[in-house]
């Protein structure tokens, strides 16, 4: 906490909060306080009641019992509105702006300046808009159509519209989960300003490293209930874990102690215009090849091209010593190709659709029985997965979309497992997953090797990239700046590597 | 169980509510002219209803894949008009073979246009509506086309005949709707169909060739339309350049009022046949009970309102919402 919070009254205040739908405590007497100029981290996993507790901070659900205080006073709100009257503010994971509106008009939106008979007080709103943004040093103004701007830029117009009124709590949900780590400092700066401002923030986040880099405070919910409070700097990833889901996490390094078998996937001088550049490595069966780097590397592309969902410049990709050509998806499925995309619900997932159908739909061609699909067949495949992945589920039936993010990416890599491939590419394998299910999908992801498949991993995850991986190729915009094994691997090395700072060994 | 709140009451009607309102105009309809329940008006209605039912069965494909068929009215009248004309040139036999063929041709281009060129099937289609139009009247110097011997061809047996009492109509359109249930329900292309439709890039990512998939359902929509034109021809031995306009909104109307969503993804053929269904009784019964036949286009209208309305209700599980 910082110093001149000392000896000042919360700005928001929780007091035995109990909210509860039929059938379910979501949540069960959770009470914590946010000081004046803290940054407070809300941690969980999904469904610990984080998101109920925000619908009660934002006016959307009443609690059953409880008190919430704004400055120790009672408040009541019911509606949205009222809970920004009495200052406390959202900056959503997913933005809701209008594309085509000026900056300006964002900010102001329903509340613009007039002037006599109704019309728009233009000069006032540029000039209020303008000290808004000064505040937040930003590099565009007023009049930038908000279209026009970077997915971090919008996110400082929400901010903005934050402050217009007189926030005393500002809740920033996920901001982090779009942002490269250029952006991520930016907004880090801004946070920081508005706790000097004595605002009191609520941080949620999955990310560790985030928590420890700019929070006072941490408090956990789990299954609905208060588990505590943390002072960041006094505790550890571990005991925060610990408090999460009830044990620790192994984020040990976690190399291949079996023989490695011969090589899957070899890639020779591959390039794909600007996005990379003459990329060679290899992938031998039963190894974890990790791919690190910042978002823009060039990864994810390169991933793309072995999917044959693009087209390289040049170079020659070769699959069990045999050169291949993918054109399409279609053909990287023939050739034993794999990959759980990084977008869950965008790339992986029919949302609409069960769990089963999600499972097999690459393969329902080949699921038939006479002209009709395999009702048999089918389940037997989900009732495999759903045991091997331990998949929870209510039954085959459920729609992916009602799932936790976790059992939703087990079902895209169990869709995947299904077709036995000899090359696995993983990306980005936990986003957005809370720390138990992330836990179990690096484990299957080490079981995996260990069961001969050769498998790529995608992260911008650090500790992941070093837990999972026997190997980590380091890239950095479009090149292959070095392949290191798990035993020469260190944090600063690898830094250093996909920052494009060149040290003596990467040479 | 306690009494009924006032927003399980809602709840109800979101999600049941096209039933609801079925029961309720169909009551009203009985107590208003006994004529409406009689056997021979209720076999009337579903007859009447076949030509749109079939055409029906084939845009639930499409909307199901995700995208739009307002081509269908216009394709329909040039289908219609093709194999009158043939019939007295080449026989019924080769009419009908040609006639299908032209029209799986059309629909192989749009399904060549939204499916492989990925343009906007609203646009595509609402453009071959009226390009369609021109074909037909190009096609037949804008005059009716009549069988000139109407009473030495066996071509009335598709729109009039009979087969164990049941007309030929409900008969295909029965026929039609239960092998097109099974593919859209159990085959794979079926489930690939919902899966193009319900996310196109998440279906191409688990290596479903989606223009292909888009190219078929086109494809299963102008075999419809080509049956309905062979039944609509059949029926009348003769028929006029614009006896398909506006089908396609009627079309479209029962497809939505079965539940399908326009976003695509969701969906039955059995529920298409519901809304067929519906629609043609409710039009059946606004006429007997004296409203002028010109209204019904309105009502059609309202229908359609009705059904995307409570099928937003249904998703947010009441009938209105302050945020969408």
């Amino acid at each position: 906490m910082s110093d001149q919070s000392q000896g000042r009254p919360p700005v928001l205040r929780l007091a035995n909060i109990v909210k509860s739908f039929p059938g379910v405590r979501a949540l069960d007497d959770v009470s914590f306080s946010v000081m004046p100029g803290e940054v407070h981290a809300l941690m969980g996993e999904n469904g610990a009641g984080k998101s109920t507790l925000m619908k009660v901070l934002g006016g959307i659900y009443q609690p059953n019992e409880g008190q919430i205080f704004v400055d120790e006073q009672p408040v009541v709100m019911n509606t949205p509105m009222e809970a920004k009257a009495k200052g406390i503010v959202f900056i959503h994971q997913e933005l809701s702006l209008a594309e085509e509106l000026p900056v300006a008009e964002n900010i102001y939106l329903g509340e613009l300046p007039r002037k006599s008979f109704g019309r728009v007080d233009w000069e006032k709103l540029y000039a209020q808009t303008n000290a808004i943004l000064k505040k937040l040093n930003v590099s565009f103004d007023a009049r930038t159509v908000v279209g026009d701007l970077s997915i971090a830029n919008q996110q400082m117009v929400e901010i903005a519209r934050a402050l217009t009124v007189d926030a005393k709590a500002v809740i920033f949900d996920e901001p982090t989960a779009s942002l490269t780590d250029a952006e991520k400092v930016v907004l880090f700066d801004v946070i920081a300003d508005l706790k000097s401002q004595g605002v009191g923030i609520i941080y949620i986040s999955h990310r560790m490293e985030e928590i420890f880099r700019i929070t006072d405070r941490i408090s956990v919910l789990r299954d609905g209930q208060y588990s505590g409070t943390l002072t960041t700097a006094d505790t550890d990833e571990d005991e925060v874990t610990q408090l999460m889901i009830g044990r620790s996490l192994d984020l040990s390094r976690n190399a291949s102690h079996h023989e490695l078998g011969d090589v899957a996937l070899e890639v020779r001088d591959l390039s794909c215009g600007h996005l990379y550049r003459n990329i060679n490595f290899e992938v031998r069966r039963g190894e974890v090849v990790g791919f690190y780097g910042l978002v823009g590397a060039g990864r994810t592309e390169i991933a793309e091209t072995l999917f044959g969902l693009r087209e390289p410049t040049s170079g020659t990709i070769l699959l069990d010593g045999k050169e291949v050509r993918i054109h399409s998806p279609v053909e990287a499925i023939a050739h034993g190709i794999s990959l759980v995309p990084e977008d869950r619900k965008g790339q992986g997932l029919v949302l609409g659709m069960n769990c089963r159908d999600n499972i097999t739909l690459p393969q329902v061609d080949d699921l038939t029985a006479g002209p009709f699909v395999a009702d048999g067949a089918e389940i037997a495949i989900f009732d495999l997965y759903r045991d091997r992945l331990d998949i929870r589920t209510p039954g085959w039936r459920q729609l992916v979309g009602n799932l936790s993010g976790g059992n939703q990416q087990k079902i895209v890599i169990g869709k995947w497992l299904s077709m036995h491939p000899n090359v696995l590419i993983v990306d980005e394998p936990t986003r957005g997953i809370d720390v138990g299910s992330k836990s179990e999908i690096h484990n299957l992801i080490r079981d995996l090797a260990a069961h001969g498949y050769a498998v790529i991993v995608i992260s911008s995850e650090m500790p992941e990239v070093l837990h999972v991986s026997d190997r980590i190729v380091a890239m950095y915009s479009g090149e292959l700046i070095k392949t290191f094994t798990s035993e020469e691997v260190t944090e600063d090395n690898l830094i250093q590597a996909i920052s494009g700072i060149r040290s003596d060994s990467a040479a | 169980m306690g009494a009924l709140s006032k927003s399980d009451i809602g709840g109800f009607l979101a999600r049941q509510g096209i039933l609801v309102a079925f029961v309720v105009f169909m009551i009203g309809f009985t107590i208003a002219n006994d004529r409406f329940v009689d056997p021979d008006n209720i076999l009337g209605v579903i007859r009447s209803s076949a030509i749109l039912g079939v055409m029906a069965l084939g845009v639930t494909f499409v909307v199901i894949s995700g995208n739009l068929d307002l081509s269908v009215g216009s394709m329909m009248s040039f289908s219609t008009i093709v194999v009158l004309d043939l019939h007295d040139k080449i026989g019924p036999g080769l009419a009908i073979p040609v006639m299908f063929a032209m029209t799986l041709a059309l629909g192989a281009f749009i399904g060549f246009l939204v499916g492989y060129l990925k343009l906007n099937s609203l646009i595509v289609t609402l453009g071959m509506l009226s390009a369609i139009h021109g074909l037909t009247l190009t096609y037949s110097g804008g005059k009716n086309m009549d069988i000139v011997d109407k009473e030495g061809t066996w071509f009335g047996v598709f729109g009039q005949g009979t087969a164990l009492g049941v007309p030929i109509p409900i008969l295909i359109f029965a026929i039609l709707a239960a092998v097109l249930g099974m593919t859209l329900a159990k085959t794979p292309f079926g489930r690939k169909v919902y899966a193009v439709g319900g996310n196109g890039v998440a279906a191409t990512f688990s290596g479903i060739r989606r223009a292909r998939v888009v190219f078929f359902c086109y494809l299963m929509s102008a075999f419809c339309v080509a049956t309905a034109g062979l039944i609509q021809a059949s029926r009348s031995l003769g028929s006029q350049n614009t006896v398909g306009q506006g089908l396609e909104l009627e079309v479209l109307a029962a497809v939505i009022l079965g539940g399908a969503s326009l976003m695509g993804g969701s969906g039955t053929i059995f529920k298409t046949v519901i809304g067929v269904l519906i629609l043609g009784f409710i039009q059946n019964g606004l006429l007997l009970v004296g409203l002028q036949f010109y209204a019904q286009y309105v009502v059609t209208w309202i229908i359609i309102i009705l059904a995307v309305w409570l099928d937003i209700a249904a998703k947010r599980g009441r009938l209105w919402s302050p945020i969408a």
